[in-house]
C-alpha cells in the first residue's frame, strides 16, 4: 500500500478577485521508505504540494491520504496532532529554536508534542545526534553552528519522533556544495535505517541526482514522473 | 509545564535589555506603591493613635442628640444618674472594653484676676481618664502628670495668652444647668500641650471640682469615652454596645443614647479616607503601567517570533501550549518585577526608618513616622501585578496560538 495517495488534487489561491491555480488536478502515489522529490521551475507549485501533504494547508479539490487517514478535511487541531505524530519537517532556513541548545532542539518534539518519558527521550535524542554527527555540539546554541550543522540538527529533529514521512522544502538551498552533499547523505542513511519516506522539493541537481523518484511539476501540473535505478 | 517555563525564561533572557527595562518599570511602580502605602499607612496609624489616645478615646457614648450640639457643650444634654447606670451596665456586659472614663464637659470663663477668656473644660476622674486616653498625661508640659482636686490643667494656648504659669491661682466661672452662675478658685496644676483636632484645646479638672463649679448634687456626665483592648475590634464592639444600649428608649420612642466611634468624632477620619482614595488611584496607575508595558513587550515578542511560532506549530505543538508559552513569559516578567520591587521596597523602608521620617501636624512638631508594610499589602500588590501581567499577555499569546503555521512560516 502506498504511503501518500493524491487523487485529482487542486489548489486555488484567492487574493481579492484574483484566482491563482497553483495545482491543477494532481494524482500520484508515493511508496513507503522512498526518497522522492518534486522538481520544477519557480512558481510551479512545489511548496504548495508539500504544504498539502504536510497538513499545513487543505486542497481546494480532490483527496489526499496519508496511510489510511484522509487529510483533506482535518480541522486545525486534528491537523496539528496528525503532524506531530506522523510528519517531520525540514526547512530551507533550518528554523531551529534559537533559545534551545542542539540537544533541546532535537528533544523538543518528544517533549512538547509527544510526551515521551525522559529516559527514552534522552536515548533517542543522543542516538540521532550520534547518527547525524552532532553529538559533540549538543550543548551549543544554534547561533554557534554553521549552516550545515544546523541542517543536520534539523534532520535529527525531524527524525526523532520516528515519523512515517519527512517533508523537506528546498533543504539544501542555503548550503554550500559540500555541506549539501553531506546533509543529503545523512538523510539517505536515515531513510535506510528508519525506513522513513523523504519528500523534497528542489531545483538542486544534487538532490535530483540522489532521489529515487522525481515528479516534475510545470505550471501546477504533473509533467513527468521519473524513476531512477528501478 | 516545566519545559514551557524553561522556554519562557530563555526567551526573556534573550532580549536582556528589553526584559530588564520592562521589569524595572514594574519594579519602580511596585516600590512606589508599596512605599506610598507604608508611609501613608504609618501616618494614618500614628494620627489615629494620637487622636484616640490623647483625648477622643475609641468610642464615645452620649445622650441622644449631644453630638449635634457639641459646640455649645449643653449641660441639659447630660446623662442623668439613672441613664448613666444603664450605660455602665451595658459597658460591663460588653466584651473587649479595656477602660472607660466619665466626663463632664462644660464651657466657662477663665480669669487670672486681670483678664478673662473663654475656656472649654472637662471634669474627669484622673485614673479612669489616664486608662482611657493614655497619652493625656504625656501632653502635660509643665507640672505634675496628674489632676489633683483644686487644680486645673490649662491648655498651652490659654496659658500663653493669659500669661499664667504652674502654681498661679485663677478663677473659673460657669453657668450651671439652671442658669445661675458660680465661680471657683483653682491652682494651675499643669500646662497641657495641644493635640491634633478638636478637643486639643480643652482644659481638665477633677470631676468632683466640675460638679462643684456646676453645683451638681448628683453626677450628670456629658460623655463616656471607651478604650478597647484591641483597636481592630472597633466596629465589632461598637455594634455590640450599640445593640446593648438600643433597648433603652427615650420619650419619643427612639434609642436614648448615641454611640460613636472615633471616626465620627474626628475630622481626621476624612483625611484618612482621602489617603485611601489616593492609594486606590495609585494602584490603578500601577495596573496601567504593568498592563501597557507588558502588553507592549509581548506584542513585540510575538511579532518577532512569528517564524518560530510557525515552526513549532508545524511540528505539531498544540495551540494551548503556544498560548501558555507566551502567558508564562508575561507571568515571569511580572514576577521578576514584583520580586525586585518587594526587595527594593524593604530596602527603602529600612532606610526611611533609619533616617527617621519626621513631620509636623498642626501644632505638633517632629512626629516620627515608622513606615512598615503589612504582609497582606505585599501579597495584594504582588497578586495584582502578576494577574495584570498575565492578562496583558493574553491578547498577544492568543494571537500567537491562532497563527496558521503556513502563514507564519512564510513571514519574513
Ligand atoms: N498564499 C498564497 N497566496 C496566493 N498565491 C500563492 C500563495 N502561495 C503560492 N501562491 C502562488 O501559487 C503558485 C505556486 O507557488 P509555490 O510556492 O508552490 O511555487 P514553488 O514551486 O514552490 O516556487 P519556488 O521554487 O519559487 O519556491 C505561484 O504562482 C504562487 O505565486
Ligand atoms: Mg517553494
Amino acid at each position: 500500500m502506498s504511503l501518500v495517495t493524491a487523487k485529482n488534487v487542486s489548489k486555488t489561491y484567492r487574493t481579492g478577485n484574483i484566482k491563482i491555480e497553483a495545482l491543477k488536478g494532481l494524482s500520484f502515489e508515493i511508496e513507503p521508505a522512498s526518497f522522492v522529490s518534486f522538481v520544477g521551475p519557480s512558481g510551479s507549485g512545489k511548496t504548495t504540494i508539500l504544504n498539502l501533504i504536510g497538513c499545513l494547508d487543505k486542497p481546494t479539490h480532490g483527496t489526499l491520504t496519508i496511510g489510511d487517514t484522509d487529510i483533506s478535511h482535518l480541522n486545525r487541531r486534528m491537523a496539528a496532532s496528525f503532524r506531530g505524530e506522523n510528519i517531520g519537517f525540514i526547512f530551507q532556513d533550518f528554523n531551529l529554536l534559537p533559545v534551545l541548545t542542539v540537544f533541546e532542539n532535537v528533544e523538543y518534539p518528544l517533549l512538547m508534542v509527544q510526551n515521551v518519558p525522559s529516559d527514552e527521550r534522552k536515548k533517542r535524542v543522543m542516538d540521532l545526534l550520534d547518527a547525524v554527527g552532532m553529538i559533540e555540539q549538543k550543548d551549543k546554541y544554534p547561533d554557534q553552528l554553521s549552516g550545515g550543522q544546523k541542517q543536520r540538527v534539523a534532520v535529527a529533529r525531524a527524525l526523532v519522533t520516528e515519523p512515517k514521512l519527512i517533508l523537506a522544502d528546498e533543504p539544501t538551498a542555503n548550503l554550500d556544495h559540500k555541506t549539501a552533499y553531506r546533509v543529503i547523505d545523512i538523510m539517505k542513511k536515515m531513510k535506510d535505517e528508519f525506513g522513513t519516506t523523504f519528500i523534497f522539493s528542489t531545483h538542486d541537481q544534487k538532490i535530483v541526482g540522489e532521489v529515487e523518484v522525481i515528479y516534475i511539476l510545470e505550471d501546477g501540473e504533473l509533467a513527468d514522473r521519473q524513476v531512477k535505478g528501478g | 509545564m516545566l519545559n514551557i517555563f524553561k522556554i519562557a525564561l530563555r526567551n526573556l533572557t534573550r532580549y536582556k535589555r528589553r526584559t530588564f527595562l520592562t521589569a524595572s518599570l514594574i519594579t519602580v511602580g511596585v516600590v512606589f506603591v508599596l512605599v506610598f502605602i507604608a508611609v501613608t499607612g504609618s501616618f494614618k496609624h500614628m494620627m489615629v493613635g494620637q487622636i484616640t489616645d490623647s483625648f477622643v478615646g475609641h468610642i464615645q457614648i452620649h445622650k441622644k442628640g449631644y453630638l449635634a450640639s457639641i459646640d455649645n457643650l449643653p449641660l441639659t444634654m447630660n446623662l442623668t444618674p439613672g441613664a448613666l447606670k444603664k450605660v455602665e451596665k451595658a459597658i460591663h456586659e460588653t466584651a473587649g472594653i479595656e477602660a472607660y472614663s466619665k466626663r463632664i464637659k462644660f464651657g466657662g470663663m477663665f480669669s487670672n484676676f486681670v483678664e478673662t477668656t473663654n475656656i472649654r473644660l472637662n471634669g474627669v476622674n484622673p485614673e479612669d481618664e489616664a486608662k482611657t486616653v493614655p497619652l493625656l498625661f504625656s501632653r502635660i508640659k509643665e507640672g505634675d502628670k496628674t489632676i489633683r482636686k483644686g487644680e486645673i490643667l490649662v491648655p498651652e494656648l490659654i496659658a500663653k495668652g493669659m500669661k499664667v504659669k504652674v502654681g498661679d491661682m485663677v478663677v473659673v466661672i460657669a453657668t450651671n444647668k439652671d442658669g445661675s452662675v458660680n465661680g471657683k478658685q483653682f491652682k494651675i496644676g499643669g500646662i497641657i500641650e495641644s493635640a491634633t483636632g478638636p478637643g486639643g484645646r480643652d482644659g481638665y479638672m477633677h470631676i468632683k471640682d466640675a460638679m462643684e463649679v456646676l453645683r451638681m448634687e448628683k453626677m450628670d456626665v456629658s460623655e463616656i469615652a471607651l478604650r478597647l483592648s484591641d483597636f481592630s475590634t472597633l466596629h465589632d464592639v461598637h455594634g455590640k454596645i450599640k445593640g446593648n444600649l438600643s433597648t433603652t428608649l427615650n420619650k419619643a420612642g427612639k434609642p436614648a443614647f448615641e454611640v460613636h466611634t472615633w471616626e465620627k468624632l474626628s475630622p481626621f477620619f476624612n483625611i484618612a479616607r482621602m489617603i485611601d482614595v489616593m492609594t486606590f488611584f495609585i494602584k490603578i496607575m500601577l495596573i496601567a503601567i504593568v498592563l501597557v508595558s507588558i502588553m507592549n513587550v509581548m506584542i513585540m515578542a510575538v511579532y518577532e517570533r512569528i517564524r518560530e511560532i510557525g515552526t513549532i506549530a508545524a511540528i505539531g505543538t498544540m495551540p494551548e501550549k503556544i498560548l501558555s508559552m507566551f502567558l508564562l513569559e508575561g507571568f515571569c516578567l511580572g514576577v521578576f518585577g514584583v520580586l525586585t520591587g518587594v526587595i527594593l521596597n524593604s530596602g527603602v523602608l529600612y532606610i526611611l526608618n533609619r533616617v527617621g521620617l519626621t513631620f509636623d501636624f498642626g501644632r505638633q512638631k517632629g512626629l516620627i513616622l515608622s513606615p512598615t508594610i503589612d504582609l497582606s499589602d505585599i501579597w495584594v500588590i504582588s497578586a495584582i501585578v502578576i494577574v495584570v501581567s498575565v492578562v496583558a499577555s493574553l491578547q498577544p499569546a492568543y494571537k500567537a496560538s491562532k497563527m496558521e503555521p503556513i502563514d507564519a512560516l512564510r513571514h519574513v
